[in-house]
């Protein structure tokens, strides 16, 4: 069992101005009990991955609706983990061709939500994988 | 028998959409109530209701304008042919996204988005390029253009005057909306007040030199997709062109001067009876507001005419053949709601950049509806409607305390920077999300209808080559052309612009010895400063 609240930063890498979807999402972990840091717009994965590591988060939202994710997503990952973010669970969202999916998960993004993904199932996602690593550092 | 008031129904309250009007079983006249008939009155008269021109589209068909763009110039400039020899008739711009927000393709924060989103243009030799083959006198334009409206619209009138045009025949529209952009769309660069001076620059340059040239096109289509209800929509895009009719008004224009060549643009939703309620309303609103608020004299001042582009957030990933119907279905509601020109999403949106057969089945769909549908033979079939009158009623209604809202705020530039639009839309998108989510809201094929395991259709791929083309194009560019030139130019664009000249002229010269969107940017940042979007989460 976690006892302290999750802690997730969303944030819109390169220039996609779309941000409802990133919004949306934020209010709705917000609503499900999650500490939310909503960093907004325009920034490159360099600021994102700093600011991960400054704000201590436990999970990184990305999102990307101008078909910029392949440039995007696994270098965020990438600098995360070379910040010292080992353990910080990545997921993304935006409009991402299917095709795209397998690559983007061996890039270390743990799940991408595409559009009319409920955020119940963001919600269940986040717990569920971070709860089983919590139960797997006990053992 | 039962009494008609005890029979149940599917529902507890049946509303348009779901922050929208709560709609009644049935509409009798008396829902009409102390209505003037003269606020419906006939096409081409004051106050608009049905339609800005007397014989609707008996006379003229709407615009089919289908909104592309990717790549290189040279594949647009391919898409554009083809277009053109489908029988599209007007052009519709859209830029990638380092060209909308002020950056050079060599940028760091252009990475990746390099010809995704739209063209990429650097300079004006990227403009020429685009237009090589196409005659700009003989066509018309639209470019989908806001922070930057005033760079690219220099170049636009540079790649006419070198292809031999006049720059006073030139029709076509920018964008140039940067309210919206605060709200929703987010390509802004510089503050609000620095963006306003940009803005009727712009305008008042447009009006001055170019008589067919949309200067403005007033949007609310960004803001729709955003979450906005189409209230939220028709109230926030009413109070953005009050201040920009105010804000040309300040500069010493005259009402009638620079207000015909201003347009608009809204979204069409697949709730077919409260669109056509809403563009009825608009342009009522818009008639009212610009005779009795700013006293023009002339009709075409008080006319408001619009693009429209169906709605892609309602597009969905899941089963999207779908599309075709929902693209169907929006794109009657503008043509019901008499539009001046539309867009149609194609049905691959919400995968990827459209392909080549989903754009072709987008423009068809317009086709028949203008010609095997009949909607088009009488103006505004639906005028009259019990339910359709009443609607329009209210969202006039709704829009206008919205508007009187802004107006005790101080206006639309507090009401942003308060954060009050924003936090509305947003409201409005996250009751959306939960109502789908939920199940309230049915989206066919996602919450309901749902099927497994669907073949994803092709879609059309970005080469990341593209990127490094351009970054080389861009090197080369800087190699050849006259650097001391750019230079001194650049140094009169920052002069102008802190003197309260206009800056049309002098951006026209410094696109003209090649300096860069980015170089241009960085000027005009030296002085303006960047925007930052306030925290409102």
């Amino acid at each position: 069992m976690r006892h302290k609240k999750i802690r997730v930063l969303i944030a819109k890498p390169g220039l996609d101005g779309h941000d409802r979807g990133a919004k949306v999402v934020a209010q709705g972990l917000r609503d499900a009990g999650m500490e939310i840091i909503y960093v907004g717009l325009r920034l490159t994965p360099e600021q994102i991955a700093e600011a991960a590591i400054q704000e201590d988060v436990d999970v990184v939202g990305i999102d990307c609706l101008s078909g910029a994710h392949m440039a995007l997503f696994p270098k965020t990952v990438s600098l995360i983990r070379e910040k010292g973010g080992e353990n910080i669970l990545v997921v993304g969202g935006g409009t991402i061709p299917k095709k795209d999916i397998p690559k983007l998960r061996e890039a270390g993004i743990a799940q991408i939500f595409g559009p009319g993904t409920p955020i119940e199932e963001i919600v269940k996602f986040i717990e569920t994988t971070l709860g089983k690593r919590g139960n797997d550092n006990q053992d | 028998m039962k009494n008609a008031k005890e029979i149940s129904e599917r529902k507890k309250a049946f509303r348009t959409t779901v922050d929208g009007t709560v709609v009644n079983r049935v509409y009798v006249p008396a829902n009409l109530e102390g209505f003037k008939e003269e606020d419906i009155g006939l096409p081409g008269e004051y106050p608009f209701t049905r339609h800005i021109m007397p014989t609707g589209y008996r006379g003229r068909l709407w615009t089919m304008r289908q909104y592309a763009g990717f790549g290189t110039v040279e594949e647009t400039n391919e898409r554009y042919k083809y277009l053109h020899q489908q029988g599209q008739t007007g052009f519709s711009v859209a830029f990638h996204l380092p060209t909308q927000e002020g950056y050079d393709s060599d940028h760091p924060l252009a990475t990746g988005e390099v010809g995704k989103c739209g063209v990429a243009i650097d300079s004006l030799q990227d403009m020429e390029q685009l237009w090589a083959g196409i005659p700009l006198a003989e066509v018309s334009t639209s470019m989908t253009i806001n922070a930057t409206a005033p760079i690219i619209l220099a170049m636009y009138i540079a790649a006419a005057e070198k292809q031999g045009a006049d720059k006073g025949n030139l029709s076509g529209t920018v964008q140039n909306d940067i309210l919206k952009e605060y709200i929703a769309r987010n390509t802004y660069i510089f503050g609000p007040t620095a963006s306003m001076r940009l803005v009727t620059d712009t305008c008042s340059y447009c009006a001055q030199n170019m008589p067919r040239w949309n200067s403005i096109s007033i949007s609310g289509y960004h803001m729709r997709e955003a979450g906005a209800t189409a209230a939220q929509e028709a109230g926030f895009t009413i109070a953005n062109g009050i201040a920009y009719v105010q804000a040309m008004i300040d500069k010493g224009m005259e009402v009638d001067a620079f207000a015909p060549r201003f347009s608009f643009f809204f979204a069409a939703y697949t709730n077919l009876l409260e669109e056509v309620a809403k563009f009825r309303a608009l342009r009522r609103m818009w008639a009212k507001i610009m005779k009795g608020r700013f006293g023009a004299q002339n009709p075409r001042s008080m006319t408001l005419r619009y693009h429209a582009q169906t709605d892609g957030f309602t597009l969905t990933e899941q089963q999207p053949l779908n599309n075709t119907v929902r693209v169907t279905l929006q794109a009657l509601a503008a043509v019901l709601g008499s539009c001046q020109s539309l867009h149609t999403c194609s049905f691959d949106e919400a995968l990827a950049l459209p392909s080549e057969p989903a754009v072709q089945i987008a423009l068809r769909t317009q086709q028949i509806i203008a010609h095997e549908s009949g909607v088009a033979d009488t103006v505004d079939p639906l005028g009259g409607s019990y339910y359709i009158e009443w609607l329009t009623n209210q969202i006039e209604n709704e829009a206008m305390r919205y508007i009187n809202e802004i107006d005790k705020m101080g206006g639309i530039l507090r009401a942003i920077e308060a954060g009050y639009i924003q936090k509305q839309i947003a409201n409005s998108a996250y009751h959306y999300q939960r109502a789908v989510d939920s199940g309230e809201q049915v989206v066919v094929g996602v919450n309901k209808f749902a099927t497994e395991d669907e073949p994803e259709p092709e879609t059309l791929e970005i080469d990341t080559e593209i990127e490094k083309k351009q970054i080389e194009r861009l090197k080369k560019l800087k190699q050849k052309r006259d650097n001391q030139k750019v230079n001194e130019v650049l140094s009169r664009v920052r002069d102008v612009v802190r003197s309260d000249q206009n800056i049309i002229p002098v951006l026209i010269e410094a696109v003209k010895v090649y300096a860069t969107i980015g170089e241009i940017s960085d000027a005009l940042r030296d002085v303006f400063g960047e925007y930052r979007e306030p925290s409102l989460l």
